[in-house]
């Protein structure tokens, strides 16, 4: 026999003209389509069980908590205070909703991205395609809540026009991880976890109070969890607390969605073009 | 010659330490129809999947419309029209829908692809399918809408792993029919299958594999003639005299094999071959003179029957 030059696939990688072919945007088109057999309950659901949170415990609540100040010592309403934690957490639960549950099952009961890859498309048309569905719906579920923010009078200053690309922003980031993480799923089991680390981070990331109540050490904890750049970020536009901590929050989603994508685009590229 | 729109050179996939594909070479011509025939296991949808651009090759050379796959994929996939073994169809879409989206999957325009689909609804047969959800189509008619879907880029090649496979006698007809069409109009056709009349009806020359390897090559007239005899006499004594006839019968045609449960005596004339079984005093409970088939050519070369 002879000597065995090419035994490393790795190796042999066409660079992007192999992985993308321009055109996630067919993926989107297909994504939408197909939301027709959606289960509308669901995505019901999803839109208002931040309401109900923001009903309960902002104006509920919240009528008997004082002494609440934005980021930089104003006093502001409670409600005013954790409506735009509940707003970044809609745009991550509509993001989150898309790209794991629905992903996982096209991976290993549909043959969908198998029928999807055998045609001009690479896997990078794929990931960023699906990636766009989930942001699409992180962003309606978001937009629905700003407008209900905006119409309960949460919504202190002009600012909070800008939580609308953020949202956008947020809703890519975890469209984008979420996908990438639910990719390398192989089981139920292993899918549980992801709801069994939403939960938390929803609870303690300042989205009911601030982060100055916990110890240090746990403070670097929660700081290092994405949603609470994403609360940070959105509470400072709504109640129109702007500064340069911003770009840090922006900056660590733009890494979300390229981390991602990468991992996205090399799990496709692994399992459906091997 | 024009040039060939396949070449493989010692093709090999491995997986781990088992070489599903264990260097083959063949090519295929435009225009031509060629199969890859062989039982389960051979290597067929790794080699089929490979062509196709969704698989990674481990050694060898491959050039599909003179670009290697691993380079081009999206470039050669644009080019390709594929029914894989196991349908995967969208679920979700209704049957229209499934051809109208994958057309754009090649960023086909719309205009273009809405025409297309109506053509190829009428040529699968299922123009008054078009809105049904695809869960509803039996199996020969999703076969078909794969088939329709494959070809609504117009592919310079058509794969087809397996088209016939697991459908009932008549849908198989419809579906041979439908390929056969497309082969009249010049469709490069690449099939795999493991049945023997599919190969001798649709291909104009084919490979036998097995394990991963190519075992003959040729036209499948040529390769009957050059693997078997023109007849075959296959006659049944009832599975436990099968032994003792065999060792009666040794002589008598030009070959015999011995299966489980049935003789096969290869001859020129069939006919003649049961009158000099009839003269050693055996009384075969059944006999049946046919002609010689590439299932023979198969078993003469691996000793082993196509479908078990
Ligand atoms: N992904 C895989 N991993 C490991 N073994 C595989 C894989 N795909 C196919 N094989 C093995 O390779 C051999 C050839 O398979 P296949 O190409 O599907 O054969 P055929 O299509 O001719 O029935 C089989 O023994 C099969 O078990
Ligand atoms: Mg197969």
């Amino acid at each position: 026999m002879t000597a065995d030059l090419r035994t490393d696939t790795q190796h042999r990688t066409g660079g992007v003209r192999a992985l993308y072919s321009g055109n996630a945007r067919a993926v989107v088109a297909r994504g939408l389509l197909a939301t027709r057999s959606t289960n509308w309950i669901i995505v019901l659901t999803g839109v208002f069980e931040p309401v109900f949170y923001l009903l309960a415990l902002g104006i509920g609540l919240g009528s008997y908590i004082g002494g609440v100040t934005d980021t930089q010592g104003q006093p502001i309403p409670y409600a005013a205070y954790i409506a735009p934690a509940l707003l970044a957490v809609s745009a991550m639960n509509g993001a989150i909703y898309d790209s794991t549950w629905n992903v996982f099952f096209k991976m290993h009961f549909g043959k969908l991205y198998q029928g999807m890859l055998a045609t001009s498309l690479g896997p990078l048309d794929v990931a960023l395609g699906e990636i766009s569905l989930a942001l699409l719906r992180g962003a309606a579920y978001g937009t629905t809540f700003l407008l209900v923010m905006q119409a309960l009078g949460l919504n202190l200053s002009w600012t909070a026009l800008l939580a609308l690309p953020a949202i956008l922003l947020i809703a890519f980031g975890f469209a984008s991880l979420g996908m990438g993480i639910t990719s390398y799923m192989k089981t139920f089991q292993q899918m549980d976890w992801i709801a069994f680390v939403l939960l938390p981070m929803f609870l303690f990331s300042a989205t009911f109070y601030p982060l100055t109540v916990y110890p240090e050490p746990i403070q670097w904890v929660v700081q290092a969890l994405p949603l609470w750049h994403g609360v940070e970020l959105v509470r400072g536009l709504t109640t129109g607390a702007i500064g340069p901590a911003m770009l840090v929050h922006v900056g660590y989603y733009l890494v979300m969605v390229a981390v991602g994508l990468v991992f996205t685009t090399r799990r496709l590229r692994a399992l459906f073009l091997d | 010659m024009p040039a060939p729109v396949i070449t493989a050179t010692d093709l090999t996939k491995k997986y781990k330490d088992f070489a599903a594909v264990d260097g083959i070479s063949f090519e295929v011509a435009p225009g031509e129809s060629f199969g890859l025939l062989g039982p389960n296991g051979a290597g067929k949808s790794t080699t089929m999947r490979m062509v196709g651009a969704v698989s990674t090759r481990t050694s060898g050379d491959l050039r599909i419309l003179g670009l290697d796959p691993d380079e081009h994929g999206p470039a050669i996939r644009s080019q390709l029209g594929v029914v894989p073994q196991q349908d995967n169809l969208d679920t979700e879409l209704r049957v229209r829908d499934n051809l109208l989206v994958y057309g754009r999957y090649f960023g086909l325009p719309h205009s273009q692809v809405a025409k297309r689909a109506d053509e190829l609804l009428e040529f699968a047969q299922l123009s008054d399918r078009a809105k049904a959800k695809v869960d509803d189509l039996s199996g020969g008619m999703k076969r078909r809408l794969t088939i329709a879907r494959a070809l609504i880029n117009d592919p310079r090649i058509l794969l087809l792993d397996e088209p016939t496979t697991g459908l009932d006698p008549q849908a198989r007809h419809i579906l041979w029919d439908r390929l056969f069409r497309l082969k009249e109009r010049g469709t490069t056709l690449v099939l795999t299958t493991h049945y023997m009349d599919e190969a001798e009806q649709l291909c104009d020359r084919l490979v036998v594999v097995d394990k991963g390897r190519i075992m003959a090559e040729g036209r499948p007239a040529a390769l009957i003639r050059e693997h078997s005899s023109r007849e075959v006499l296959e006659v049944r004594f009832g599975s436990d005299r099968n032994e003792g006839a065999a060792a009666t019968l040794a002589g008598v045609g030009d070959r015999l094999e011995v299966l489980p449960d049935r003789i096969l005596v290869y001859a020129q004339s069939g006919e003649e071959a049961l009158v000099e079984v009839t003269k050693r005093g055996l009384e075969p409970i059944t006999s049946l003179v046919r002609r010689s088939s590439l299932e023979d050519v198969f078993l003469r070369l691996t000793g082993r029957t196509l479908v078990e």
